[in-house]
């Protein structure tokens, strides 16, 4: 069975089930992999519908889930790849801090971004948004824009504002998620599980950001292009019909790593750390610098501060 | 505590000495780093300029302190850093040429050329030190490398360079529907 299959199966029931009865769902599910296997669908294809919300794989289920989707990606890429599954560190909780004053709207960090964490490439999906913004006006939405393209930046009069998921404390998309494939790591980031995305888009509709993605088609990657370190809730490759969005690099920044698009930027205005130590650059920030989080009234609490470093 | 100091005095003498001693305990947030731990590559020279002396021999070549327009080698720099009130050997040390100097004339490698352009910088140069002006790059939680301030700024014409920006995102209404 295909994931497609399996996961449109899923958005049949699941819409139905009371919340937190997985189990029981399975039970009535079982109806309908049998029907599924009798019409020719393997021993893989009934685990993958099968499969387990992650936070509830055991080490096992997990080693073995991430065994076979290793072995897809190699069948469709012709690579190896590796899907990590390193977990929150302890006593972390990641904060990111872009400051506003330097960034000129070059969008080194959008196009870093990509080649990072292996979106579809046709049409791009970008997680960053540069928006271009008068400095006349500041922060005004309706003055946005998204697509200038001049043959140099910055433009006289004009400032930048990359916008991308803002990881907030308070998340909506995670509280509309009819499913639980999205939730927040007690590391701040927030995640989505792609094997247990039913594609509902809600989550799209109630971030305020922007900030998530849907695979409309089957992704598009070159295997050249696609980036063999890869997360099992971060960068690895997605099937058509689920929600995508930026992790923090899930990828590198377990593994002690700065984010791609802080390792890019030319301006440094990238700044990212723990905000859980009081040594950190980015705890320097918020306690020295004039800082604000965007959309600040909706009250999602934003781990993405703004800031002026001037 | 002032031993002239009447006796009456001296306990609210003390008292202040002490207030005193409380607010210096508590200086402002600001994480000290020894600029010893800062790996940062090497400056951007141009290709083989470098050391200065290969030309600059004293033996070969009198030192020219005077404020002069630059004919010849040097030409090709143009000074747009406050040019009204600077000249080369504000920075360059006129008998050490393969090395720079503070205001004070201590001498300076190049690789510690941070220390000078903090001179003015200051404001900067403590941003920079707990990684908030500039750019680093390696692990939030262990080794950082550094750049140097004349990675990102050409030190005779400071103003960041306007860059070609990559592509914007395909705008929406030109993306077209995939089978
Ligand atoms: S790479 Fe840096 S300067 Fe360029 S758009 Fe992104 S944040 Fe701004
Ligand atoms: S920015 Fe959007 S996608 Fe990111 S956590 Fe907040 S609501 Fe969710």
């Amino acid at each position: 069975m295909s994931d497609a299959t399996s996961r449109s199966l899923r958005m049949t029931r699941r819409g139905l089930r009371p919340a937190g009865s997985r189990r029981a769902f399975l039970g009535g599910a079982l109806a309908a992999v049998a029907g599924a296997l009798a019409t020719g669908c393997g021993r893989e294809g009934m685990e993958a519908f099968l499969q387990h919300n992650f936070r509830e794989l055991s080490r096992d289920e997990l080693d073995r889930i991430i065994k076979r989707l290793e072995g897809e990606a190699k069948r469709r890429y012709g690579k190896k790849i590796r899907i990590g599954k390193e977990p929150a560190m302890q006593g972390v909780v990641f904060g990111y801090a872009l400051d506003l004053s330097r960034c000129i709207g070059c969008r080194r960090c959008v196009h870093a971004c990509v080649q990072e964490n292996n979106p579809s490439r046709s049409p791009e999906i970008q997680w960053i948004r540069v928006l271009q913004m008068e400095k006349e006006k500041g922060v005004d939405l309706e003055a946005a824009d998204a697509y200038y393209n001049p043959e140099e930046v910055p433009q006289e009069g004009h400032f930048y504002m990359p916008v991308q998921c803002q990881q907030c404390k308070n998340p909506p998309c995670v509280k509309v998620c009819p499913v639980g494939a999205t939730w927040k790591d007690p590391d701040g980031i927030v995640v989505i599980d792609y094997n247990w995305c039913i594609g509902c888009r809600y989550c799209m509709a109630a971030c305020p950001y922007g900030a998530r993605h849907f695979n409309w088609g089957e992704p598009t990657v070159q295997p050249a292009d696609l980036n063999p370190e890869t997360h099992y809730l971060g960068n690895r490759p997605r099937p058509k019909g689920v929600v995508e969005k930026c992790t923090f690099c899930i990828q590198r920044t377990r593994k002690g790593l700065y984010p791609a698009c802080v390792e890019v930027c030319p301006t440094g205005s990238r700044k990212f750390g723990n905000l859980a130590d009081p040594k950190s650059e980015i705890r320097y920030i918020l306690e020295n610098k004039r800082v604000f989080v965007f959309k600040g009234e909706l009250n999602t609490q934003p781990k993405f501060f703004y800031f002026y470093g001037v | 505590m002032p031993s002239s100091a009447p006796r009456a005095l001296r306990p609210i003498l003390s008292g202040l000495l002490a207030m005193g001693t409380l607010l210096r305990a508590t200086p402002p947030a600001s994480p000290v780093v020894d600029h010893r731990d800062f790996q940062a590559p090497p400056p951007p020279f141009s290709d083989g300029i470098f050391p200065c002396s290969s030309c600059h021999d004293p033996k070969a070549m009198a030192p020219n302190p005077k404020r002069r327009p630059l004919e010849g080698m040097h030409a090709d720099i143009e000074l747009r850093h406050g040019p009204e009130s600077r000249w080369c050997l504000d920075c360059h040390d006129l008998k050490d040429r393969d090395r720079l100097h503070l205001v004070n004339g201590e001498k300076l490698d190049f690789t510690a050329s941070y220390l000078l352009c903090g001179q003015c910088h200051g404001d900067k140069l403590r941003d920079w030190r707990v990684g908030v002006h500039g750019k680093r790059t390696g692990s939030w939680n262990g080794a950082k490398q550094y750049l140097l301030c004349v990675h990102c700024h050409n030190p005779h014409s400071p103003r960041f360079k306007a860059l070609r920006p990559l592509p914007p995102p395909v705008p929406p209404d030109q993306i077209r529907a995939r089978r």
